[in-house]
């Protein structure tokens, strides 16, 4: 029997078959981020540990950075410290580290694929739960806790839990305006925010092989708001076209040896999935969410529910999310007013996914009484950004145009939302207080979080560029 | 890491699924590096307070989310050595075994007369190496976990320590193979 594009990334990597499923696995990559490795670096300290192979570990501050200016000093000094420890301990174990200020900053899942550091056919690990992004590339890559980010330090090695399989078949042509957040928001609104805990889901189909190297790493990067840990596209020639001369890109021969290899990792025809659903793009419509976890989300045209006649099971959590984000069972998702906009986060802060907000801004202005921000991922992003002309189209309609980080995703900096706030935001989590204590997300796309701004209300973006195409 | 073998005390109940680790330790806690002193911040923006019980009875998909360890350490900080649900986020999940906190999944019909147990301030009594939860008087009820993650837990291993110990030789063979089949990776 075939085997999947998970299989074959597990087992060229176990080092040692354990016991019950679990076996040791090798680690290849590690991004490292100041929030999840302070205590695993005093482990190594405290242990009199060496790190096993320094050059597998990318370190950079981005969680809770300041993004209004880099010449600014801090101004929290807990943070500046917690920047100041990861700075001093890639110093003292030869670890790469990109400054605040150098070229290289940005997300840790930004700037992994963007300087090649992420690649097929590895594993890689970070102390941050949307290490599922990098599955787009076909790597192996998961979210770990920080006492496993010590542990990679010190051995290279994991001990793991093979998951079971659950390949997503997406077909159909995704409509105009439509994006790959969408497509992630609809299928965790179908399964649940459980609904893939315990598998290894790999995307496939036409549409996935139509999708651009962003927009795969968009539903990677989403898949852990269903529960699970890994998300997978097979490499293909988006793929390569995509990494072909990056600086960490294997060159010369070991680029067509690498290539051969990668090739080989796509699932068998035959290979099976322990489940298996199917998805039609073909009528997908822009989706919003309305409560407090990214499975409470509807199509924007849509309302939101009436917790009487939702299951009675669900019944109490919808109730208690309608009250946390204000909201009466039954309006209109499209009448919601917003006071703030973010475009940003590891989910959607990619040139890709600045180019269609700044389609949506330009030659438009944002709504009175709107705040409203663009995070580029990395400081490559926002260079390449300000050189297409989109920063400017971004300051022309009233957006503030910052420096890369995590920003308003996490609320770690002072990019937050006050008490009651109400955001419409490309970012990956609805959590009660995500955005700021208090603060009430509307996950959505960075084209719907561009018409959002413009309108001063979640909007159909279809309605907001009609006619312009 | 501090063994578990068995505890007895009472429970506190947090009867509400996908309670997320931002719910568990909110965000702005989170650059405060120390593991120590975070039971002060566990739950900070919601009126539930865990006080000097070894148990929580938690819903369904506790501690989805965020893979910060800092949620576990804030519920150790808190007393809390068992959390017993109808199901966990997986990183959590494994955070809390090498944290010596124990997870326990038992279906919801149990874990529903839990929470109506602790409500009451009924003794639980979780015995890992019988892997059995008892309530008050009850028969004892059967959990699972994986023979790996219990000897851990019972032996209080640290991780680390035991792959350094045991895989030295193993880890170094895959070295060597997969530097000549992928170059590209050592360069």
């Amino acid at each position: 029997m075939g085997r999947t594009l998970y299989a074959k990334l597990w087992d060229s990597h176990v080092v040692r078959p354990g016991d019950a499923g679990e076996d040791l696995l090798y680690i290849d990559r590690q991004l490292v981020h100041e929030v999840s490795s302070p205590q695993a670096f005093r482990a190594l300290t405290d242990a009199g540990r060496a790190l096993r192979r320094t050059e597998t570990h990318l370190a950079v501050a981005d969680h809770a950075v300041p993004t209004q200016s880099r010449d600014l000093p801090a101004t929290d000094p807990v943070a500046a410290a917690q920047v100041a420890e990861l700075e001093g301990n890639a110093r003292d174990f030869g670890v790469r580290y990109h400054p605040l200020n150098g070229a290289g900053h940005g997300i840790v899942h930004v700037i992994g694929p963007e300087q090649g550091f992420t690649l097929p056919g590895i594993t890689l690990v970070c102390g941050d739960s949307h290490t599922t992004t990098h599955g787009a590339f076909g790597a192996l890559a998961f979210g770990i806790g920080a006492s496993e980010c010590g542990t990679v330090m010190a051995t290279q090695c994991l001990v793991q839990k093979r998951a079971a399989t659950m390949r997503v078949n997406l077909h159909g042509r995704l409509p105009r305006w439509a994006c790959a957040k969408d497509i992630a928001l609809a299928l965790i609104a179908r399964i649940g925010a459980q609904g893939a805990r315990g598998y290894a889901v790999e995307y496939a189909g036409p549409a996935i092989a139509a999708l651009d190297m962003a927009g795969r790493m968009t539903l990677c990067n989403m898949t852990i708001e269903a529960g699970s840990r890994i998300g997978l596209v097979a490499p293909d020639e988006t793929t390569f076209a995509w990494l072909k001369g990056r600086a960490g890109a294997p060159a010369g021969a070991d680029w067509d040896r690498a290539v051969t290899y990668w090739q080989s990792l796509a699932s068998d025809a035959d290979a099976q999935y322990d489940r298996e659903l199917a998805m039609d793009l073909s009528a997908l419509e822009p989706h919003v969410t309305w409560g407090t976890s990214p499975d409470q989300g509807a199509p924007v045209n849509g309302a939101v529910p009436e917790p009487g006649s939702a299951a009675p099971e669900d019944q109490a959590r919808i109730a208690r999310a309608l009250d946390y984000m204000g909201l009466e069972p039954g309006m209109a998702l499209a009448d919601i007013a917003i006071d703030r906009v973010f475009i940003g986060s590891c989910t959607n802060s990619r040139i890709e996914d600045l180019r269609i907000a700044a389609q949506v801004a330009q030659g438009r202005k944002v709504a009175s009484g709107v705040r409203a921000m663009v995070v580029p991922g990395s400081a490559a992003t926002k260079q390449q950004a300000e050189a297409e002309g989109l920063a400017d189209i971004f300051r022309a309609a009233g957006f503030e145009w910052r420096d890369a980080g995590c920003s308003m995703c996490v609320a770690m900096n002072e990019d937050r939302l006050a008490p009651g706030e109400r955001c419409a935001s490309t970012s990956n989590r609805n959590f009660e207080g995500r955005q700021g204590q208090g603060g009430r997300t509307h996950l959505m796309s960075p084209a719907s979080a561009a018409a959002a701004a413009i309108t001063g209300c979640i909007a159909d973006v279809r309605d907001v560029m009609a006619g312009t195409d | 890491m501090e063994a578990f073998t068995r505890l007895t005390g009472r429970a506190a109940s947090l009867d509400e699924d996908n309670i997320d680790t931002d719910v568990i330790y909110p965000a702005r806690f989170l650059t405060i590096t120390a593991r120590d002193g975070l039971g002060a911040y566990a739950f900070a923006d919601r009126a539930f307070r865990i006080k000097d019980v070894p148990v929580l009875v938690a819903g369904a998909n506790f501690g989805c989310g965020s893979s910060r360890e800092q949620a576990v350490w804030a519920l150790l900080g808190c007393g809390v050595r068992c959390i017993i649900a109808p199901g966990f986020g997986e990183i959590f999940a494994g955070n809390c075994i090498r944290n010596g906190v124990l997870p326990v999944t038992l279906d919801a019909a149990d874990v529903a007369r839990m929470h109506r147990a602790a409500s009451k301030g009924e003794a639980f009594t979780v015995d890992l190496p019988a892997c059995t939860v008892q309530v008050g008087a009850w028969q004892p009820v059967p959990f699972a976990i994986p023979e790996p993650q219990r000897q851990a837990l019972l032996n209080g291993w640290d991780e680390t320590a035991a792959i350094l110990a045991r895989d030295g030789d193993a880890i170094a063979a895959f070295e060597q193979r997969q530097r000549s089949e992928q170059p590209w990776l050592y360069s």
